[in-house]
């Protein structure tokens, strides 16, 4: 038997092998270390990463490159989104120091569990078949609903692990029925051999749009779009800041790629079914997700269901490549392209809400109500600058990356013959602005509260203002980030 | 350095807050004399603007162009014909007259108050020179930032409602019209610039919805009736300064975008809605013109004196006529200053007795007799009296309007008498009479600052009423070129 076995190429996974040992050595540090050199862990995790990153870098190669028997694929997209990736949970890192040294959350299971998380990320990213994306999948969530129970005397973080946990095995389930279905009508689990099948028209229809419901079930639920959007507010609400962070950000790049690779690279065959779904699933996402941000007085609360909205709009230009019942390969690109733009264009925005919720937290105190953001225009001119910038760029206002972002997924819709949708989502888009004009207006028309000084540390304070430039610089110029997205779409399978 | 002026007049005072905000509000004085010169330098740098402008040309001059987000295909396109180059110059004048308005009163958060308006003015220049669809909306937008943080953080007790009902009411129009301009993009074949935009032949029906989309966001912005209400609130609650640039420029924006947008792009919607239009401005000039009458606060009625004027401008867009639209343009400008120093003349006694109603005055002749002077002065050219700015666009309105239809005209001339009497009858309770109360007796006449930026505005109100022809003579090209454009149909 052995005989038949032959080796894999490894060079297209390095980034994940890499990270897998480096896993290792962080655990064995905090073994010896751990009592006291805390700060070793994280220094090592946040050197992995970098690792990671450059290795990714180096081994970039502009052919998409397949690997172990076609299930793990390396492309220009791969690398983009793996970056990004690395980034965001770079940044991750940075803001959440102080809290977690401040709450003694900085154990190694803390950084063991997000490299872990990591790299479900990155191994969905590279998904080329349904048992790779699965068990990224897994991977990522199983790390998730640890990292949201860290703080073991937490009520409200265990429960808001428990409902996650099962929710989320609810979600797996219902994505592995749906693969199981497509499996048997097309007999491939590659993404590849399901597209070839679907395009020559073999496979029965009624079982493949049958798994292709639960298959974009167990999608919606990542991405959390509604009706699949119940664990968001309440995980965003009971995991602690640094962890919803954390789920707010890097997780929502690989469920993109989730989306992309399963449905564009593997069930395109059945664009016309699934683009009804995703429209709906879209619409309803972005109104619900922007009514129900009004009504909450808990900034992370409020930030979830402004998390359900955004991913709406990404949806909705997920859902734009096909015009007409035709897919044009130009359209389609620039239709992906935008919501690929949404998403990273999100990331920076979440990350940099939320990290302002940290800066804001200190030893002892959560600053989670909106109340804590009163006067802070009083408070510090320069952080409450900041998150006037994040929150004008998620409502969509010029000249920040939101907007782009939105200009983007817009055009796509319409140019997909969408105007109507456009029209809804615009116009909900207005009520979204509401409640982004509040947390303004409280840093600004309103007197402090909580007169504490802000004692953040140097490298939160630089990390969280060169994200608001970031934010603004991006959208002063946007045109790099847009053609990156592009040309990592163009440069993929 | 005549090919950057525009953009030299957008990011001077946009870049120029960065060392406003920098100085921060505890160096009062720096931060004055800062946005002082910031706000003199970027008045200057606007005067090349009218001396290098060529009256005979039609087209855009002092052109711009460079690729911005070339994945769009859009532009960073600046230029300016005589429609749009006049409003920069009153923007930048006007920004002028704000600075020294707030030199004293504003005692709190100094800083940011000058940076907001230096801020303020350099994306109001934006929007007038942009000529790629995309730069204009986001010029359009991000002006309600610095606007919306204005009235909130320096307004009256109401302050956070106006705030918030001023930004919602204006993004709805905006959101609606950046699905038009992303439409006329995918018609137009990928194209976001405006003169390409002017030649596009569009169908009668998609016509129709591009200009209801422009209209609202165009009719909020102006404000015309019934969307007018968010504008009375944002007026009383923003200090004096906010009520300054909202009435002096910001209303001119909504209407500079019927000439720039609707008319040129969508002609036989324009021509269809014409009587939808002249109808929903005759009832600004007539019935908000009665509203005026009955207000009791001196800065609500000046904002309900605004809508009707600006009811004005819209007529004379959709009468179609050289006088007309001519007329309108007049108009705009001349209640630039007229409102401006309006509003201006209420902060004075503001400041001294911090009420706005008119009934806590009486008698302010006796203690504030330059004051007054000058006060009497600016009513009398809000109600359009010959000789000062008022009369003349109003009077050539009422000319178009005739040349379109004697009882157009007619109605709109009741304007003249409206204007007058809700304009006159205040001046007459407020300054006029015995001395009202205490505080009116102890009212110090204006300082020399204040006699400055009062004195500046009514010498423009004064030149542009005995001697109209530098401001006409700048659009007269560019209106008959415009007034071609809308007589071709593009179906």
């Amino acid at each position: 038997m052995l005989n038949n076995f032959v080796m894999p190429d490894l060079y297209p996974a390095a980034p994940e092998i890499f990270l897998l040992v480096m896993s290792f050595l962080v655990l064995f540090v905090d073994l010896v270390f751990g009592a006291t050199h805390r700060w070793m862990a994280a220094m090592l995790t946040a050197v992995s990463l970098l690792g990671a990153a450059a290795i990714t870098l180096v081994t970039s190669d502009p052919q998409p490159v397949l690997t172990f028997s076609g299930m793990f694929i390396d492309d220009m997209l791969a690398d983009f989104l793996k970056l990004m990736t690395y980034l965001a949970v770079l940044m991750m890192l940075v803001y959440s120091r102080q809290y977690l040294a401040d709450r003694g959350l900085d154990k190694g299971e803390f950084y063991l569990l997000v490299i872990y998380a990591t790299m479900g990320m990155m191994i969905m990213i590279s998904a080329a078949s349904f048992l790779t994306m699965y068990l990224g999948l897994e991977l990522m969530s199983l790390s998730l609903y640890g990292l949201v129970a860290i703080n073991r005397d937490s009520v409200r973080g265990t429960e808001a692990a428990m409902k996650y946990f099962v929710l989320g095995a609810l979600a797996s389930g219902l994505l592995l029925y749906g693969m199981s279905m497509v499996y048997g009508a097309t007999g491939s689990l590659e993404l590849g051999g399901i597209a070839q099948a679907l395009y020559h028209a073999q496979a029965e229809k009624t079982v493949l749009v049958f798994g292709l419901v639960f298959i974009v079930a167990g999608i919606a639920f990542k991405l959390g779009l509604v009706p699949f959007h119940m664990w968001i507010p309440d995980v965003y609400h009971g995991a602690p800041t640094a962890v919803t962070m954390f789920i707010g950000s890097a997780p929502k790049l690989a469920a993109f790629a989730m989306a992309l690779r399963l449905l564009v690279y593997g069930l395109l065959g059945l664009a016309t079914d699934w683009q009804k779904m995703l429209l709906v699933m879209a619409v309803l996402s972005i109104a619900l997700g922007n009514l129900a941000a009004i009504a909450q007085s808990n900034i992370k609360r409020m930030l979830a269901y402004s998390a359900i909205s955004h991913m709406g709009y990404m949806v909705l230009g997920l859902m734009s490549g096909m015009v007409a019942g035709k897919i044009d390969p130009f359209t389609a690109t620039n239709a992906y392209s935008s919501a690929l733009y949404y998403t990273v264009a999100y990331v920076l925005m979440s990350l940099g809400a939320f990290g302002t919720v940290l800066l804001l937290s200190r030893a002892g105190y959560e600053a989670e109500n909106l109340e804590d953001f009163k006067g802070l225009n009083k408070r510090s001119p320069w952080f409450a600058a900041m998150m006037l910038i994040m929150m004008f760029s998620m409502a969509g206002i010029p000249f920040f990356i939101g907007f782009f972002a939105k200009f983007a997924v817009l055009l796509a819709a319409i140019k997909a013959g969408y105007v109507t949708v456009a029209v809804i989502a615009v116009m909900f888009s207005l009520i979204g602005a509401f409640y982004y004009l509040r947390v303004v207006k409280l840093m600004y028309f309103d007197a402090p509260v909580d007169s504490a000084p802000i004692t953040a540390g140097l490298d939160m304070r630089v990390l969280l203002s060169l994200n608001g430039i970031a934010v603004a610089g991006l959208g002063l110029f946007p045109n790099e980030v847009m053609m990156l997205c592009t040309t990592a779409l163009l440069r993929s399978v | 350095m005549n090919q950057q002026l525009l953009s030299l007049a957008i990011w001077l005072p946009i870049l120029g807050a960065v060392p406003v905000f920098w100085a921060g509000s505890d160096r009062r004085d720096l931060v004055r004399w800062l946005a002082l010169a910031v706000a003199v330098a970027g008045f200057l740098v606007t005067i090349p603007l009218y001396t290098g402008f060529d009256p005979k040309l039609a087209g855009m001059q002092f052109v711009e162009q460079a690729p911005w987000i070339p994945r769009f295909n859009v532009q960073y396109f600046l230029g300016v014909d005589g429609i749009s180059m006049p409003f920069i110059l009153l923007n930048a004048f006007i920004t002028l007259m704000v600075v020294l308005a707030g030199w004293e009163v504003i005692e709190e958060k100094q800083a940011q108050y000058m940076g907001a308006f230096l801020v303020m003015s350099g994306l109001m220049n934006g929007i007038f020179s942009a000529l790629d669809g995309v730069l204009f909306y986001v010029f359009f937008e991000a002006s309600l930032i610095p606007m919306y943080i204005i009235i909130g953080v320096w307004g009256g007790p109401n302050r956070v409602y106006a705030a918030i009902k001023f930004f919602l009411y204006t993004l709805l129009g905006s959101l609606l019209m950046l699905v038009a301009l992303l439409w006329l993009f995918l018609e137009s074949r990928g194209s976001f610039n405006i003169l390409d935009w002017h030649q596009l032949q569009i169908g009668m029906k998609p016509q129709i919805l591009i200009f209801i989309a422009f209209l609202v966001s165009f009719a909020v912005k102006v404000p015309m009736w019934p969307v007018h209400t968010w504008l009375p609130d944002a007026h009383v609650e923003a200090p004096t300064g906010g009520s300054v640039v909202l009435a002096a420029i910001a209303l001119k924006l909504g209407a500079y975008g019927f000439v720039r947008f609707s008319l040129p792009i969508v002609p036989d919607a324009a021509h269809y809605m014409a009587n939808f239009m002249i109808t929903l401005s005759l009832i600004a000039v007539v019935y908000i013109g009665f509203v005026a009458l009955v207000q009791t606060d001196m800065k609500k009625l000046i904002a309900y004196s605004s809508i009707s004027h600006m009811g004005f401008v819209t007529l004379g867009f959709f009468i179609f006529n050289q006088l007309g639209i001519e007329g309108a343009l007049v108009q705009m400008i001349s209640h630039g200053f007229i409102s401006g120093a309006m509003f201006l003349c209420v902060g004075v006694m503001y400041d001294r007795v911090h009420s706005r109603q008119i009934a806590d005055y009486g008698g302010v002749v006796h203690t504030m007799p330059k004051f007054a002077a000058l006060f009497v002065f600016f009513a009398m050219a809000n109600s359009g009296l010959p000789a000062t700015s008022g009369f003349v666009g109003e009077f050539m309105v009422i000319l178009g309007a005739i040349k379109a239809n004697f009882w157009l005209g007619f109605l709109a001339a009741t304007t003249l008498i409206l204007g007058a009497a809700y304009t006159l009858w205040m001046i007459k309770r407020v300054v006029y009479g015995p001395v009202g109360n205490h505080h009116v007796a102890e009212m110090q006449d204006i300082s020399g600052r204040e006699f400055l930026f009062l004195g500046l505005l009514a010498l423009c109100v004064l030149a542009m009423g005995l001697y109209p022809f530098p401001f006409t003579e700048v659009m007269h090209a560019s209106v008959d070129n415009l007034l071609k454009h809308v007589a071709v149909s593009k179906l």
